[in-house]
Order: structure tokens, then C-alpha cells, then sequence
């Protein structure tokens, strides 16, 4: 990547001049655009753990669900601390992002620590068990609606700050992973008793991914809830972390590109779909199956892993072969 | 199957292509077609469905036919709010029915209104999704009617001690037990034990236990028909003989074929009776059947009505345009629907009187109509 | 204390469907190291499958529940499953045997879902109502028993206990007596080795999902005659909390598996009873978590060195 630096710059200022244009889209393009952003996060930020650092990590959404209700519930409550002015208003929406970001980060940590001593299948059973354990806590927090769900956030999220903050994390993973940290990172992936064996510390590299990849889904949360302005506990369920990990996987583990590009047709191909299972001339059996998402991507992940496992930009080898 | 609608109603805007002028009405429908709570969203989009064919068949609305466009959201949160959006901006829909969840309803509400374009909710029974703004309406009780009807009616039958078994996934049943339990107390009455569950649970005989030990006269689960077909079973294995108390999520068509005899002499309320002599429920019913074999449930009682109303506001209204038509929709009063003579009140919520139904021989019996 | 008791008498036969799904997720990761993420939807399968069969079956047996109808529906749906799981493996799994285990458990995340969608779109999303192939009524117990004499027990219980029991003999039967299983002790123990000593190794494998997916399909029958509310989700939640079980009993350890889905089932009873069913899924997942951290090779496996 030749002069990170003026990349991240130049995107930036290119999200900036994307954002004047972005008034006039039609509302639903827009939702799809915004979602693509989001969706980018999550998957760039679930890579680090899964691509780099092979842990598979099946509990992502829990993540940003600590991150969503964690800023919603920041701004519903110190919205107003700062004045009623947009500039006022938008830094207490920025706090709550970080905020919600380190919520996250913290859980990420809470999770990471158990979870060390566990392999493959052990570790995705456990990351489940912990989003499903965050999701549990939601439920029953009344502070946060509980099963009613949180609603009434302002919709600060907007293209400049979506795309923005996906810029800044693209450069901050890429940069972590072309620096020794990545090299750690991909030694811990690659054959953990061998790195440990030439003195690589890898406690610290496997929790640094879970608690990065988790401050950015929190992020990601973040958005989310300020841009659906409504969150629901079921909305952070195991279906949304295999949405992710679909991303992840198509993309190809530890390609950040394959996993952006991933990103985008994911979420593009379910609102395609739709357009497709309401087209008339189709037989039935078709369209029906183009309005199944959930068929599809079954599908899909079988097909993935029978054909292509490292799927789009990926390279093959990661774990160690049995 | 799912996509027949379409294909009615475009078989309808060919027939009907003399008459109109300017083309189909276009209604936007969002429910959960697939995923954890399809039931519920097959449902009620069974039951629009059949109104808007009956509707066409009928000559359509304002001379032009109905074509309903139904998206689904995949039991999925975040989904409401992008296919609402799709339904709005995209497809040009006059007017949005959906959905069932009150979460998803209150997700999809902002949107609608933003838009100013009426919604409205079959079955959401939270009361804030209707506070969102003046655009957004609902056909079915909310929570603190049903509580309180169930709740006097316990105490008129000198049930005094009254254990809850709540279903705290479904905002609907908290709601519920809330209205009744603060109902059932404020009365004099005692509630003995509270348990809880979740939808989807298949094994109660831990909460009934508690429950037994309790010694209740009564025991109130205001759930959906998949667990309580359940819990009225284990619970008369377990030796509980007293009747069962619950609201209108009972309706549905496994309950009496999963729990046999189990349900025999307990209550409900309810919107519709299916023995209901009234022309209209028998014509519902019978249409429902022959359409999709199988006796229709409440959320397809409610999804009819809620396409019924919106047609008959826009006959009202005279025309589709948004302003009038929520006009219209606000100033719908008495009407005969299969749920029940619906009228919306100020707050756009719907009065309308509960039956209090029980259940014996193979299906339910009429007991009392309480007015609101 | 009748609480008490009661509470347990409902664990137990909740725990022996949770013994025999686990069974099926223990012995294949023993054979491949490999957790069958689509097992619970074998379970639902099998509810399916004996929804199905069972009217034209109990016709067979003389009309209406009977314990021969009920065993012929049993068999048919063991039948059903044991070619499902065979199936599943020859497909989905086999090609990927020589890939990392993250890629065929991702697979069989794939298959999961895709069992549960399509059971949703080609079954209904609606719970049905399984059939009666036994009739379930509480026993009445002797007065002499005093107090204990409230304790309710139904014939659905016993036949569950009495069925899994029987199962679990039998499968402990072909396991320690038969050359198949002797070959599947020898595939966990060192696969290499075992093709060497020319074992069949895609035979035995196959065998093995055949039997494990067995065992869930009795489970999904044995639990209708109880909960005659079935539907194509119903294998997420009995496949989380059996697997759990396994993992619990040691996972790849047939006794363990048993002994892990009884005290499941009747820790679920009493914390559900007795403390709140809100916690009854984060509870599972917690004794999961605690088992792997404290005691990974669980209550009866030994201990895994991972050897480089």
C-alpha cells in the first residue's frame, strides 16, 4: 500500500464531496448505501479476528450490540447535555460512538480471555454462547427496553460519517497488519504452538484482534442504532453473526479487499433478490426462491466451502491441516 | 405461493384495464414471511391477501384495482425500516399495512411518518407504536383493554388466587400479564405465582410445577397458540384441573389439535368467534378456508380487516392522496369487520368490543361480549 | 420437597432426549473431530419424518396409538434419519476431509440453515400437530406411598426413560461388541493408524453419522409423544442444549454423553423452576463456557494433548 497516509486523506475528502450529493438519492438507495458502509465495518472488523488471527469468532453480532445500545442509550440520555445545536449535538453523537466502541472493546476482552485456550470448534460454540449471554443481559435490562427494544434515536448517521469512519478503520487494520503486530497476528493463525514455540506471545495477538475487531463492530453498532433509529435484541441474534462471517468467508479470510468487495455484493444481492422475486414472468419455484435469502446463503456457504473455501481473494492455507 | 398476490392482481389490472384510468392502487405490505416468527407474518399476510382479491373482485377501489406489494422482512431486525423504505420511495405505495411484531412496527413507524404515509398495524399491541405520529394506526386492542376484560371476568367467577405464565419474548404477552395483574390486584384479587417462558419452549412442566405447588383457582397465559396448546396439556398431565385464562393469541389452528382435551373449559377473549353467526365472519371463514384450507387464525382476522379499513377509507376519502386518506383512515368509525365493529379512537388506536370465549367440544363456544 | 422431586422426575426425562442427540454429536466427533453443527435439525427431521409416516403406519398396527404403532414409527423415523445423516456426510462433509476443520464447519453451518429454511418453506413455518401414537395420562400412584403419592408421573415419561435406556444399551452393545465398533473406538483413537490396520474408514464414518443421526431422530419421536408441537426450528434450541451435554460429558465419550443430557436436563428443570426460565438458555450456554475453561475434556473424557 504505497503512502497510506495520503490514501486515507484523499478517501476521506472523497466522502466528503460523496456527502453533498447524498441529499437527493432516493431514501431507499440510501438506506442500502448506508447499510454497505455498516456491513463493510463489520465484516473488515471480523476479518482481523477470523482472516489474520484465525479464531473463529461466531459471536460478532454480540459485539455490536453492546456498541449499538451502548451509544443509543448515550445519547438518548446526554443528547441534550451539550445544547440543542448541530455541532452540539453531533460531537455527543461522536462520544457516543467511541463510547459505544470501547463498550464493545471491553466485552471483546471479557470474551477473548476465556476463550484462549480454545481451538476451532470449541471457540465458535463459546463466542456464540457469549453473544447469545450479551443478548440474554439486553433482554432483561429494562434500562434498555428490554424484549420492547430502544427506539427514538435521532438519525445522526449519514454517508460522510459512515463511509468516514470506514475509511479510518480500513487504514487503521491495514496499517496494524502490515506492521510486526500483523506478523503476530498471522504466526498465531498459521500454526499457534509453533509461534509459541519461537516465543511469540500468543495471548496478547489473539486477545489484540478480539478486542480491536470488537471496538470496531461496536462502531459499527453505533451507526447502526443512530441510522435504523430503532434496535431490537433479536436484531443482534446468531443469524446476524452468520451474516458477517458469510461476508468474511466469501471475501476470502485475510483479504480486507475480498472481504470490502464481499461486503458490498452481500448486501446488495438481498435487495437485488427482491427486485427479482417480484418480477412476474418468473416461474414460481424461482422466485420464491430468490425471496428465500436464508436458502440462498445455506447454500451458498455449502457450495463455498465444497468449491472454493478460500473464497474470492483469499489465500488457501490458514489453521493447521488435520 | 407467497408471491400470488402479484399474480392476482395482475390478472385483475387486465380485466380491470377498461375501467381504469390511471391504473392500480398500490398498497405496501411488510411482514415476516420467512424466518423465527413466519407464523405469525403467513398469517396476517394470508388474510390481506384475501381482502384485497375479494376487493378486485368486487370492482376494486374508486374504479381502479387493488395490487397489494408484499415484501417480506425476513423475521430480521433492520429489515422493516430498508423494505419500507423500498415500498415508499421505490414502488410509490399510497399507504403501508404491517406488521405484527410491535418491534417491527416500531421500526417501520418513523419511516411512514417521515413520509407521510398512513400506516397501519394489524396486530401491534405496543402502545407506543401508534404515539409515533398521526399517520400511524392500529386495528387490535391494546394490552390494557384485553388485561382488564380477562381480569374482571376472573373475578367474577370468584377466582380469587390466579398464577401468570408469561411469555417474556413477546412484547404482546408482557404487556398483557401487566394489564391484568395491575387489573386483577387493583380489584382484590391475589396473584400467587408468576412464571415465565419463552416462544418457542416446548417443555413447561418446570414453570407448571411451581405453578401446582401454588394452588392457583386460575391460571392466566396470555401467549400464542403454539405454547399454550402445549402448556394446557402438560399442565392437565401434571394434574392442574383449574381453567385456563389467555387473550387473543390463542386462535390458531393447532391449538385444539395439539392439546385435544386439555383445553376444555377455559377462557379466552378474543376479537371473533368462529361460530359467530355474523354473515361476514362466516364468509370470511369460509372463504379463508377454501382459499388456503385450514381455519384462519386472529392475525388473519386482523390482516383482513386491516385492508378492509384502508379500502374503505379510501372509498371514504374519495381519493389516494396521502393527506385525505389518513383523514379518512382516522375517522373510520363502526366498521364491521370480522374483528369485531372497529372504531379508531383519538389516539388512533382501535375500541372495539372483546368476546370472552371457552372451549369444549372440539372448538369454541360464545360466552359473553364485553364493550369497551 | 414434592417440588423438588417433581422437578427432577421432569429433568430426567427431558435429559434423557437431550442423552440421546447427544450421542449423536459425541460419536462423531470422536470418529472425525468434528461437530456436526446440523445435527439438531436431524432431530427435527425425525419429527417430521414420523408425522408423516406415522398415520399409515399406526393404521398398520390396528388404528389409533399402540405401542406397536408407536415402535413401527419409531423404527421408520430411525430408518429415515440414520439415511438422512449418511447422506449429509457422503455430500457435504467427505469432500471436505482433508480441508481445515473451520471450512466443514462452516459447511455445516450451511447445512443447518438450509435444513431449517427449507423445512420452513416446503413444511410450513406453522407448528403442526404430531399425531397420538401413545396416549399420554399420568399414573396413578399407589396411596401407600403417602405424600409421594402426588408426584406426577406420566406414561410419556416412562416410555421416553424406558426407550432411551434401551437405546443407549443397544448402541453401548454395538460399539463394545461388534467389529463396526470396535473399528469406530479404533477411527477415534488414531485414524491413521486404523486405515493402516485396514479399516474402511469412509465405511465406518458413514456408519457412524448413520447411527448418531439415528439416535436424534428417536429423540425427536420420543419427545412428539410428549410435546406434540413440532416445527422446523425446533432443533436449534435440543441441538444447542445436547451438544452442550455432550461437551459436558465429555465430548467423544458415549456414557458421558448420557450422563451430561441427564444433568442438563434436570439442572434446566430446577433453575427454570425454581429461579427464572429467563435464564435458562444463558445458563447453558455459562455451563459450557465454565466446563471448557475448567475441565475441557469434561466429566468423564481425558484430557486431549494436542501433539505437534
Amino acid at each position: 500500500m504505497r503512502r497510506p497516509k495520503t490514501l486515507l486523506v484523499v478517501a476521506l475528502a472523497l466522502c466528503g464531496a460523496a456527502s453533498f450529493f447524498t441529499g437527493g438519492i432516493n431514501p431507499y438507495y440510501y438506506d442500502i448505501l448506508i447499510t454497505i458502509g455498516i456491513n463493510i465495518l463489520l465484516a473488515v472488523s471480523l476479518n482481523l479476528v477470523i482472516g489474520y488471527t484465525g479464531q473463529f469468532s461466531l459471536g460478532h453480532a454480540g459485539f455490536m450490540a453492546v456498541g449499538a445500545y451502548s451509544s443509543a442509550w448515550m445519547t438518548l440520555t446526554f443528547g441534550l447535555i451539550l445544547g440543542t445545536s448541530p455541532a452540539a449535538s453531533g460531537s455527543v453523537y461522536l462520544l457516543a460512538l467511541i463510547g459505544g466502541g470501547l463498550a464493545a472493546a471491553a466485552a471483546g476482552l471479557v470474551v477473548g480471555v476465556p476463550s484462549l485456550r480454545l481451538r476451532g470448534d470449541y471457540l465458535a460454540i463459546v463466542t456464540l454462547g457469549f453473544s447469545e449471554i450479551i443478548k440474554g443481559v439486553i433482554q432483561n435490562a429494562e434500562p434498555l427496553g428490554a424484549q420492547r427494544g430502544l427506539g427514538g434515536m435521532a438519525q445522526h448517521t449519514n454517508f460522510f460519517w459512515t463511509f468516514a469512519i470506514v475509511a479510518i478503520a480500513i487504514y487503521g487494520i491495514l496499517t496494524l497488519v502490515h506492521s510486526t503486530y500483523g506478523s503476530g497476528f498471522l504466526a498465531v493463525r498459521d500454526d499457534e504452538i509453533a509461534a509459541e514455540a519461537m516465543g511469540i506471545n500468543t495471548t496478547k495477538y489473539k486477545v489484540l484482534a478480539f478486542v480491536l475487531g470488537a471496538f470496531f463492530a461496536g462502531i459499527a453498532g453505533g451507526l447502526y442504532a443512530h441510522f435504523k433509529q430503532f434496535i431490537h435484541p433479536e436484531g443482534f441474534n446468531f443469524l446476524r453473526s452468520v451474516d458477517i462471517v458469510v461476508m468474511v468467508i466469501l471475501g476470502g479470510m485475510g483479504s480486507t479487499a475480498g472481504v470490502c468487495l464481499a461486503a458490498v455484493v452481500l448486501t446488495i444481492l438481498p435487495e437485488f433478490l427482491r427486485t427479482v422475486s417480484g418480477y412476474d414472468w418468473l416461474p414460481g419455484p424461482v422466485r420464491d426462491l430468490a425471496g428465500n435469502r436464508m436458502i440462498l446463503y445455506s447454500l451458498l456457504l455449502i457450495l463455498l466451502m465444497l468449491t472454493r473455501p478460500q473464497g474470492l481473494f483469499g489465500k488457501l492455507a490458514f489453521g493447521r491441516r488435520k | 405461493m407467497i408471491r400470488l398476490p402479484a399474480i392476482f392482481s395482475a390478472a385483475f389490472l387486465a380485466a380491470a384495464f377498461s375501467a381504469a384510468a390511471a391504473g392500480p392502487i398500490l398498497i405496501g405490505e411488510y411482514a415476516s414471511l420467512t424466518g423465527a416468527s413466519a407464523s405469525f407474518g403467513q398469517s396476517s399476510h394470508k388474510g390481506t391477501a384475501l381482502a384485497v382479491e375479494e376487493i378486485n373482485a368486487g370492482g376494486g377501489v374508486l374504479g381502479r384495482p387493488l395490487q397489494l406489494i408484499t415484501e417480506d422482512d425476513q423475521s430480521q431486525a433492520g429489515q422493516p425500516a430498508t423494505i419500507v423504505r423500498k415500498l415508499i420511495s421505490q414502488d410509490k405505495v399510497v399507504a403501508i399495512l404491517g406488521e405484527v411484531a410491535s418491534s417491527k412496527s416500531l421500526e417501520a413507524a418513523p419511516i411512514c411518518q417521515q413520509e407521510k404515509i398512513p400506516m397501519i398495524t394489524p396486530a401491534s399491541t405496543n402502545p407506543k407504536v401508534t404515539e409515533v405520529g398521526d399517520h400511524i394506526f392500529r386495528i387490535c386492542f391494546i394490552d390494557p383493554f384485553q388485561g382488564t376484560v380477562m381480569s374482571k371476568f376472573a373475578r367474577e367467577n370468584g377466582w380469587k388466587k390466579v398464577a401468570v405464565l408469561t411469555d417474556v419474548k413477546q412484547d404482546y404477552s408482557v404487556g398483557l400479564a401487566e394489564c391484568f395483574i395491575r387489573d386483577f390486584q387493583a380489584g382484590g384479587g391475589e396473584i400467587v405465582r408468576e412464571q415465565k417462558f419463552s416462544t418457542g419452549d416446548k417443555d413447561f412442566k418446570p414453570q407448571l410445577t411451581s405453578i401446582k405447588a401454588a394452588r392457583p383457582d386460575a391460571v392466566f397465559v396470555p401467549g400464542y397458540y403454539a405454547e399454550v396448546s402445549l402448556i394446557a396439556k402438560q399442565a392437565r398431565l401434571l394434574g392442574i384441573k383449574v381453567p385456563l385464562l389467555g387473550g387473543d393469541g390463542w386462535v390458531g389452528d393447532s391449538l385444539l389439535k395439539v392439546a385435544g382435551k386439555a383445553l376444555d373449559g377455559s377462557f379466552f377473549s378474543s376479537h371473533f368467534s368462529e361460530d359467530d353467526s355474523a354473515p361476514k365472519v362466516r364468509n370470511f371463514v369460509g372463504k379463508f378456508q377454501e382459499k388456503y384450507g385450514g381455519v384462519p387464525d386472529d392475525m388473519a382476522a386482523l390482516g383482513y380487516d386491516s385492508a378492509m379499513i384502508l379500502a374503505d377509507a379510501m372509498r371514504r376519502a374519495g381519493t389516494t392522496d396521502a393527506a385525505a386518506l389518513r383523514d379518512a383512515i382516522a375517522a373510520t368509525s363502526g366498521h364491521d369487520g370480522v374483528t369485531g365493529k372497529i372504531t379508531l379512537d383519538a389516539r388512533r388506536n382501535a375500541s372495539k368490543p372483546a368476546v370472552i370465549l371457552t372451549i369444549g367440544d372440539g372448538g369454541f363456544r360464545f360466552v359473553k361480549k364485553v364493550e369497551p | 420437597m414434592i417440588e423438588f422431586l417433581q422437578q427432577l422426575i421432569n429433568g430426567l426425562s427431558q435429559g434423557a432426549i437431550y442423552a440421546l442427540i447427544a450421542l449423536g454429536y459425541t460419536m462423531v466427533f470422536g470418529v472425525l473431530r468434528f461437530i456436526n453443527f446440523a445435527h439438531g435439525d436431524i432431530y427435527m427431521l425425525g419429527a417430521f419424518a414420523g408425522f408423516y409416516a406415522a398415520p399409515r403406519l399406526m393404521a398398520l398396527a390396528g388404528g389409533g396409538p399402540s405401542y406397536a404403532g408407536a415402535a413401527l414409527v419409531l423404527v421408520v423415523a430411525m430408518g429415515l434419519c440414520a439415511a438422512a445423516g449418511a447422506v449429509i456426510e457422503r455430500v457435504c462433509y467427505r469432500p471436505l476431509r482433508a480441508q481445515p476443520r473451520l471450512t466443514v464447519l462452516i459447511a455445516a453451518i450451511g447445512v443447518s440453515l438450509f435444513l431449517e429454511n427449507g423445512g420452513q418453506y416446503l413444511l410450513g413455518a406453522n407448528p403442526q400437530a404430531f399425531p397420538e401414537i401413545i396416549t399420554d395420562a399420568a399414573i396413578e400412584l399407589p396411596a401407600s406411598w403417602g405424600e409421594f403419592s402426588a408426584l406426577t408421573i406420566t406414561v410419556g415419561q416412562v416410555i421416553v426413560l424406558g426407550s432411551a435406556l434401551v437405546l443407549l444399551a443397544a448402541l453401548r452393545a454395538v460399539v463394545m461388541k461388534t467389529r463396526t465398533g470396535m473399528a469406530m473406538r479404533a477411527l477415534s483413537l488414531n485414524p491413521l493408524a486404523a486405515s493402516l490396520m485396514g479399516v474402511n474408514t469412509d465405511a465406518v464414518i458413514s456408519f457412524t453419522f448413520a447411527i448418531g443421526s439415528a439416535m436424534a431422530g428417536a429423540a425427536g419421536i420420543l419427545t412428539s409423544i410428549q410435546q406434540p408441537s413440532i416445527d422446523p426450528l425446533m432443533g436449534i434450541n435440543a441441538g444447542l442444549k445436547a451438544f452442550v451435554a455432550a461437551v459436558l460429558g465429555g465430548i467423544g465419550n458415549i456414557p458421558g454423553a448420557a450422563l451430561g443430557g441427564v444433568i442438563i436436563g434436570i439442572l434446566e428443570a430446577l433453575v427454570v423452576g425454581y429461579i427464572s426460565p429467563t435464564y435458562r438458555d444463558p445458563l447453558v450456554f455459562a455451563v459450557l463456557i465454565l466446563v471448557l475453561l475448567l475441565k475441557p475434556s469434561g466429566l468423564m473424557g481425558k484430557p486431549e494433548r494436542e501433539k505437534v
